[in-house]
C-alpha cells in the first residue's frame, strides 16, 4: 500500500476537484489566520455549534480562535441515500473568532476565494438571518451568505450563550461543506462529489452509511432503550453538574439532545411532549454552561478586571 | 451657510430595516439640532445595505448668541429661594443683577449664551445619534464588547464620514473616529475613497459602483426587470415590495432573467411565485397566449449585486437553487394529492386550535353546523349541503405539506386540491375564499356557499374566544377578532344579509350546552325557570337548575331571549334555594353567558362604529340609532343611519332637532315625568291655536312615523317627523308651557313628552350634535 502511494505522482491540491482538498484548503487558510485547527468532537451532535470549542469557549473574556470540521447528525433528514441533497450525516466547517475581528467579513470572503469562488464571477450576498438556539440559551445576529442565490454559510455574531451575554462577542462561521463542494464541483448529487482526486466519490464513502443509518434512525432503534438512554444522560448530567465538572455534564447534554433527535425520527414523541423534551435538553445545556461560567468566572475576572459575568 | 454630510458605514443592514433607519436618522439629527438651536431645512437621506447617508444643506456655521433675562425673587428673600433661582439659571449669586420692579429691589439673572460653532455641535451630536439610534434588533461586536456597555448597532459599525463644508467634523465613538474616507462596492472597488464633501459624495460612490440613492436602485430594478421580461417576450409580475427588498440587498443592482424547466408549471402558479419571492427574492413573469389569456411563464428575474464577468454563470447558479426549491414544491403538490381532503381533515384532530378550545377538528365541526344553519334558516341563500361539505373540508389543507411549508397558501391550496378531486365548484371556491375578507379593502365573497362558510368561520372564532374570556384588550388582539368582526360586517353589508346577531349568539350558547350534555360531562345540566312573586310584591323569574330532559324544548321557547335579559338575578338567593353545586348546574355558566353576550354585541357595535366612521358617517348619528337599543340587524341599522343622515342635513331636520332639544331641556328642567299613557286625554281647557296645531300634527305624524319604522321605511319615518317642524316652532313661539294654571302646565308638559317620544322612536335625537 505504502509503496503504491509513494509511486503515485503528487497531484496539486485542487479544491474545485476534491472534497477533501477543499477542507484542507480551508484548514490552511484559517491556520494562517491564527486559528487552532481542531479535530471533530468525538460525539454525535446536531450542529458544529454544539462543539465545546464553540459553546463553552464563547463564554468568558479570553480570546479564542479555532476552526474545525464537525460531522453533524440530523436523523430526520435521512433519505436512505435516495435524495441528492439530503443526508442524515453531513459535515459543517466551523470557524469561531473571539472577539470578532473588525475584518471578519473580508477574512471570510478571502476564504471563499481560496476554495475557488471568485466574487466577480459569482454573486455573493449577506442576507439577514438571525440565529437562535433555545436549547443552548443562545442567540446571535448575522446573515446567511448567498452564492448565486444558494445559502453556503451561516454567519453569526453570538450575543448570548447559556443565558449569559457574550463578553466579548464571538463571530461564528458555519460552512455547509457538501453544498459548497457541489457548487464548486458543479455536480447535482452529493453522492457524485469527488472526495479526492483519485477517483473516490462521496457516495463511495457515505452511501452505504446513509442507507443503513436512515433505516436505523427511522425503523430500528429500540425506543424503550432510547427513552432510558435519555433519562440516563439526564441523570448523569445532573450528577456531573453537582460535582463541578461542567464539561462532562455538557457532554451528557449533547448526548440527550441526540437521543431526543432519534426519538423524533422514530416518531414516538407527540407534539405536546416535544416541547417538554426540548425544555429538558435546554435545562441540561444551560445548567452545564452556567456551571462552567460560574466555575471559571473568578479566574476570568482576575485576568480581565474590566470583565464581569453579568 | 454650510453643507453637512454624514455617512454611517456598517456591515449589511437587513433590507427590511433600511426604511425605518432612514426615518430614525432624520428624527435624531433634527432632535439634536433642535436642542442645539440649529435650524435644519430639508434633508436628503439615503441607504444601501452597507451605509446610511445624510446630507443637510444650508446649515448655519454658527448659532446666534442668545441673551436671556430671568426675573428672580426680591432682595431680602430667603437664601433658599435665591440659591434655587441661581441653580435653575446656571449663574452664581454674585452674577445676579439687582433692578427695581414696582418699587422693589429684585434679583435678575442675565444669561449670555455666546454663539457656538455648528461643527462643534455636530461633533457632539453624532455620538448621541449613534447611541440613541433605535433598531428593531441591535448587537454588540468586537473587542469593545468585553463590556456590556459597548456601542450597539444593527451590525458592526465600521466607518463614519462627517464633513461640514468639506471639513471633517471630528468625533469618536467607541474607538471609531470620523473622517473623510469611505469604501465603495465590496467587489467592484478596492481600497479607500476620499470624499471632499456633500457635493461629490454620491458621484464618488457611483464611480466606485455604489448607487447610494435607494430610489435610484429601486428604479433600476423596476425598469431592468421590465426590460428583461420584455426582451424575452414576457411581462414581469409587478411586486413593489420585492423591488424595495432587492434595492435593500444591493449597491449595484443588475436584474437578470433566467428560465426554469417547463415541468414545474404543473404546480399552482401561486406556489411558484411564493417560492421564488419568499425564498429567493425573484420576480416571476407572465406570458400572453394568442387568445389573450395570461399565464405564469417559466422565467424568473434575480437581482445580482455585481456586473458579473459572465452573467450566465450567475443565472445558472440561481436557476439550480430555484429548481431545487420548485422540485420540493412539486413533491409536496403530488404527495398531498395522494390523500383526499376528507382524509387530510382527519389530521385536524391532532392540531390544537387553542388550549382552551379544543382541536381544529372540533372547530370545523362547529363551523360546519353553523354554515348549514345559516343556509337552512335562509339567512344566507346557499345550499345547506354544499355549505356543510365545504366547511367540513375548509381547514383540511392546514395539514398538507404545501401549507406547512407556505402557511400563506392556506385556503388557496385547499381550493386547488378540492378542484383536483372533482368536488363541486361551489365547494372548492368556498374552501379557497373562506378566509376572505382579510382586513379592510380585501375582496368580500359573494358566492352564497362561500359567504356561509366565511361567516360561520369568523363568527365561530368570535363566539369561542369571547366565551373563553379571550377577547381583545387594548391594543392586544392576538386572535385577530377585530379583523374577524370587520370581515363579518363587510360581508353582511356587501351581501345585504339580515343576520340576527342576538339569536346567533344564543345559538352558540345552546350548542355549548348541548355539547356538554352530549359529552355527559354534567348529567343534570339544564336550565329551567319558574315564576316567582316575592313578599314585597316584585315579580320575576328564577333560573332553576333542573334535571335534564334530553328533548327539552327550553331553547326553542320564543321567550328564551327574554329569559336572558332578566336582571333581577339574585345569586345568593338561588344558592339558598338550591344548595347544590351551582357551577355544575349551568347557572354559573348561564350568568357568564349573559355577560359574554353583552360583551360580544358591544364589540360588534364598536367595530361597526369604527367602520362607519372611517366610511365618513357622523358618529353621533350612529350613536343616536344605536342608543335605541334592541337592534342587532346591521342592514336595518345602517339604513336607519343613512336616512337619518340625509334628514338631519335638511332645514327641517336641523330645526326639528332644535325643537326636540328645547322640549327635552324643558322636561329636564321641570323634572317632568310624564305618565305612561299619554294619549287620548281630552283637555280640560280650550287649547290655543298653536297648541292645537301641534296636538293634531302629532296625532297624524306619530303613528305614521311608528309604522314607517316598523316597516323599515326610514325615509318615510323622517318625512313624517318633518311635518312636526312647523307646529313645534309655532308652539314655542306662541304658547307658554309653564302656565300658572297647573292643568295647562301639566297638559303642555305631557304634550312635549309625547313629542319627544314620537321623535325618539325614530332615533335618539339627544345624541345628535348641533
Amino acid at each position: 500500500m505504502d509503496t503504491q502511494l509513494q509511486s503515485t505522482p503528487t497531484i496539486a491540491r485542487d479544491p474545485a476537484r476534491s472534497f477533501q482538498d477543499m477542507i484542507l484548503t480551508l484548514h490552511d487558510f484559517w491556520a494562517a489566520a491564527g486559528c487552532v485547527i481542531l479535530q471533530p468532537y468525538d460525539m454525535r451532535m446536531g450542529a458544529g455549534t454544539f462543539h465545546t470549542a464553540t459553546t463553552l469557549r464563547a463564554l468568558g473574556p479570553e480570546p479564542w480562535n479555532a476552526a474545525f470540521v464537525q460531522p453533524c447528525r440530523r436523523p430526520t433528514d435521512g433519505r436512505y441515500g435516495e435524495n441528492p441533497n439530503r443526508l442524515q450525516h453531513y459535515y459543517q466547517y466551523q470557524v469561531i473568532l473571539k472577539p470578532s475581528p473588525a475584518d471578519i467579513q473580508e477574512l471570510y470572503l478571502d476564504s471563499l476565494k481560496a476554495i475557488g469562488i471568485d466574487p466577480l464571477k459569482h454573486d455573493i450576498r449577506f442576507v439577514e438571518d438571525d440565529w437562535e438556539s433555545p436549547t443552548l440559551g443562545a442567540w446571535g445576529l448575522g446573515w446567511e451568505v448567498w452564492c448565486d442565490g444558494m445559502e453556503v454559510t451561516q454567519f453569526t455574531y453570538f450575543q448570548q450563550m447559556g443565558g449569559f451575554d457574550c463578553k466579548p462577542v464571538a463571530g461564528e462561521l458555519t460552512y455547509g461543506l457538501e453544498r459548497l463542494a457541489m457548487y464548486i464541483q458543479g455536480v447535482d448529487s452529493v453522492y457524485d462529489l469527488a472526495f479526492n482526486q483519485h477517483g473516490v466519490s462521496y457516495g463511495d464513502v457515505f452511501l452505504e452509511n446513509e442507507k443503513q443509518m436512515s433505516k436505523a434512525n427511522f425503523e430500528v432503534f429500540d425506543t424503550d432503550l432510547l427513552f432510558k438512554k435519555f433519562e440516563m444522560a439526564e441523570m448523569e448530567c445532573r450528577n456531573q453538574i453537582a460535582n463541578n465538572v461542567p464539561i462532562a455534564a455538557y457532554e451528557e447534554a449533547i448526548e440527550a439532545s441526540h437521543i431526543f433527535n432519534l426519538l423524533q425520527a422514530r416518531g414516538v414523541i407527540s407534539v405536546q411532549e416535544r416541547a417538554s423534551y426540548i425544555g429538558r435538553v435546554r435545562d441540561l445545556a444551560r445548567g452545564s454552561c452556567e456551571k462552567y461560567a460560574e466555575l471559571k468566572a473568578p479566574e476570568w475576572a482576575e485576568k480581565y478586571p474590566e470583565w464581569s459575568l453579568v | 451657510m454650510a453643507d453637512f454630510l454624514l455617512e454611517l458605514r456598517c456591515e449589511e443592514i437587513p433590507a427590511r430595516m433600511q426604511k425605518g433607519a432612514r426615518g430614525e436618522l432624520e428624527k435624531l439629527l433634527r432632535r439634536e439640532m433642535d436642542a442645539a438651536g440649529v435650524e435644519v431645512g430639508d434633508l436628503t437621506i439615503w441607504s444601501t445595505p452597507r451605509r446610511l447617508a445624510l446630507i443637510a444643506r444650508g446649515l448655519p456655521t454658527e448659532t446666534e448668541a442668545v441673551h436671556d433675562e430671568a426675573k428672580g425673587p426680591p432682595v431680602g428673600a430667603p437664601d433658599q429661594a435665591v440659591d434655587g433661582f441661581c441653580r435653575k439659571n446656571g449663574v452664581t449669586r454674585d452674577q445676579l443683577e439687582v433692578r427695581e420692579v414696582k418699587g422693589r429691589e429684585t434679583y435678575f439673572a442675565v444669561i449670555e449664551k455666546p454663539g457656538q460653532a455648528v461643527a462643534d455641535l455636530l461633533a457632539a451630536a453624532i455620538p448621541a445619534i449613534i447611541r440613541d439610534f433605535s433598531w428593531p434588533k441591535s448587537m454588540r461586536w468586537g473587542a469593545a464588547s468585553i463590556s456590556s456597555e459597548s456601542t450597539r448597532w444593527v451590525r458592526p459599525l465600521s466607518g463614519i464620514v462627517a464633513l461640514l463644508d468639506g471639513e471633517v467634523v471630528p468625533c469618536v465613538t467607541d474607538g471609531l473616529a470620523s473622517g473623510r474616507v469611505t469604501r465603495g462596492h465590496r467587489f467592484h472597488s478596492d481600497g479607500e475613497i476620499e470624499i471632499a464633501g456633500a457635493d461629490d459624495y454620491a458621484e464618488k460612490l457611483r464611480d466606485a459602483c455604489v448607487l447610494v440613492d435607494h430610489e435610484e436602485r429601486a428604479g433600476i430594478i423596476r425598469e431592468g426587470a421590465r426590460k428583461a421580461a420584455k426582451a424575452a417576450g414576457l411581462t414581469v409580475v409587478e411586486d413593489e415590495g420585492l423591488v424595495v427588498e432587492n434595492a435593500g440587498l444591493t449597491e449595484w443592482p443588475v436584474p437578470l432573467l433566467g428560465r426554469f424547466e417547463d415541468d414545474f408549471l404543473d404546480v399552482p402558479p401561486e406556489t411558484i411565485q411564493l417560492t421564488a419571492r419568499v425564498n429567493q427574492k425573484y420576480f416571476v413573469c407572465e406570458e400572453r397566449a394568442p387568445d389573450g389569456t395570461t399565464s405564469l411563464a417559466n422565467a424568473f428575474i434575480c437581482t445580482a449585486n455585481i456586473a458579473a464577468e459572465d452573467p450566465a454563470v450567475v443565472v445558472d447558479g440561481n436557476r439550480k437553487v430555484l429548481a431545487a426549491r420548485l422540485s420540493d414544491a412539486r413533491f409536496f403538490w403530488e404527495l398531498d394529492q395522494k390523500k383526499t381532503l376528507d382524509e387530510h381533515a382527519k389530521g385536524l384532530e391532532r392540531i390544537t386550535f387553542h388550549e382552551k378550545l379544543g382541536t381544529v377538528a372540533d372547530k370545523v365541526d362547529r363551523v360546519a353546523k353553523l354554515a348549514r344553519w345559516l343556509c337552512e334558516e335562509g339567512i344566507v341563500k346557499g345550499d345547506p349541503d354544499l355549505a356543510e361539505q365545504a366547511a367540513r373540508l375548509c381547514k383540511a389543507d392546514l395539514v398538507t405539506e404545501m401549507v406547512s411549508e407556505f402557511p400563506e397558501l392556506q385556503g388557496l391550496m385547499g381550493g386547488y386540491y378540492a378542484a383536483k378531486e372533482g368536488l363541486p365548484q361551489e365547494v372548492s371556491d368556498a374552501i379557497r375564499d373562506h378566509y376572505k375578507p382579510v382586513g379592510q379593502g380585501d375582496v368580500v365573497p359573494t358566492a352564497p356557499v362561500t359567504v356561509a362558510v366565511s361567516l360561520a368561520d369568523k363568527l365561530d372564532n368570535l363566539f369561542q374566544f369571547f366565551m373563553a374570556d379571550l377577547h381583545p384588550t387594548g391594543s392586544k388582539d392576538p386572535f385577530a377578532l377585530r379583523r374577524a368582526s370587520i370581515g363579518v360586517l363587510a360581508s353582511l353589508e356587501r351581501n345585504q344579509i339580515r343576520l340576527p346577531l342576538e339569536r346567533l349568539v344564543e345559538r352558540s350558547y345552546r350548542e355549548l350546552i348541548y355539547d356538554w350534555r352530549a359529552e355527559d360531562r354534567l348529567a343534570c345540566l339544564s336550565i329551567g325557570r319558574t315564576a316567582y312573586k316575592s313578599d314585597d310584591g316584585t315579580e320575576g323569574w328564577y333560573i332553576v337548575p333542573s334535571p335534564v330532559d334530553p328533548d327539552s324544548d327550553l331553547f326553542e321557547d320564543p321567550d328564551f331571549s327574554k329569559l336572558l335579559l332578566i336582571e333581577y338575578y339574585d345569586y345568593d338567593d338561588t344558592r339558598e334555594l338550591y344548595d347544590y353545586e351551582l357551577q355544575d348546574c349551568g347557572v354559573f355558566e348561564f350568568l357568564r353567558f349573559v355577560a359574554y353576550r353583552e360583551a360580544l354585541l358591544d364589540f360588534f357595535a364598536d367595530r361597526l362604529k369604527v367602520q362607519q366612521r372611517e366610511a365618513g358617517v357622523r358618529h353621533d348619528l350612529i350613536d343616536a340609532v344605536f342608543a335605541l337599543g334592541g337592534e342587532d340587524d346591521l342592514v336595518r341599522l345602517l339604513a336607519r343611519v343613512k336616512a337619518l343622515q340625509s334628514f338631519i342635513e335638511t332645514d327641517n331636520g336641523t330645526n326639528l332637532l332644535a325643537g326636540y332639544k328645547r322640549a327635552a331641556n324643558i322636561l329636564k328642567k321641570e323634572e317632568w315625568s310624564a305618565p305612561e299613557n299619554l294619549d287620548g286625554k281630552d283637555l280640560s281647557y280650550t287649547a290655543e291655536t298653536a297648541e292645537k296645531a301641534l296636538i293634531d300634527a302629532l296625532a297624524d305624524a306619530a303613528p305614521k312615523a311608528a309604522s314607517a319604522v316598523s316597516e323599515e321605511r326610514f325615509e318615510d319615518a323622517m318625512a313624517a317627523l318633518a311635518t312636526l317642524r312647523g307646529p313645534i316652532d309655532a308652539f314655542f313661539e306662541d304658547v307658554t308651557v309653564n302656565d300658572s294654571d297647573p292643568n295647562k302646565r301639566e297638559a303642555r308638559l305631557n304634550l312635549l313628552a309625547r313629542f319627544t317620544k314620537a321623535v325618539g322612536n325614530v332615533a335618539d335625537f339627544s345624541r345628535i350634535e348641533g
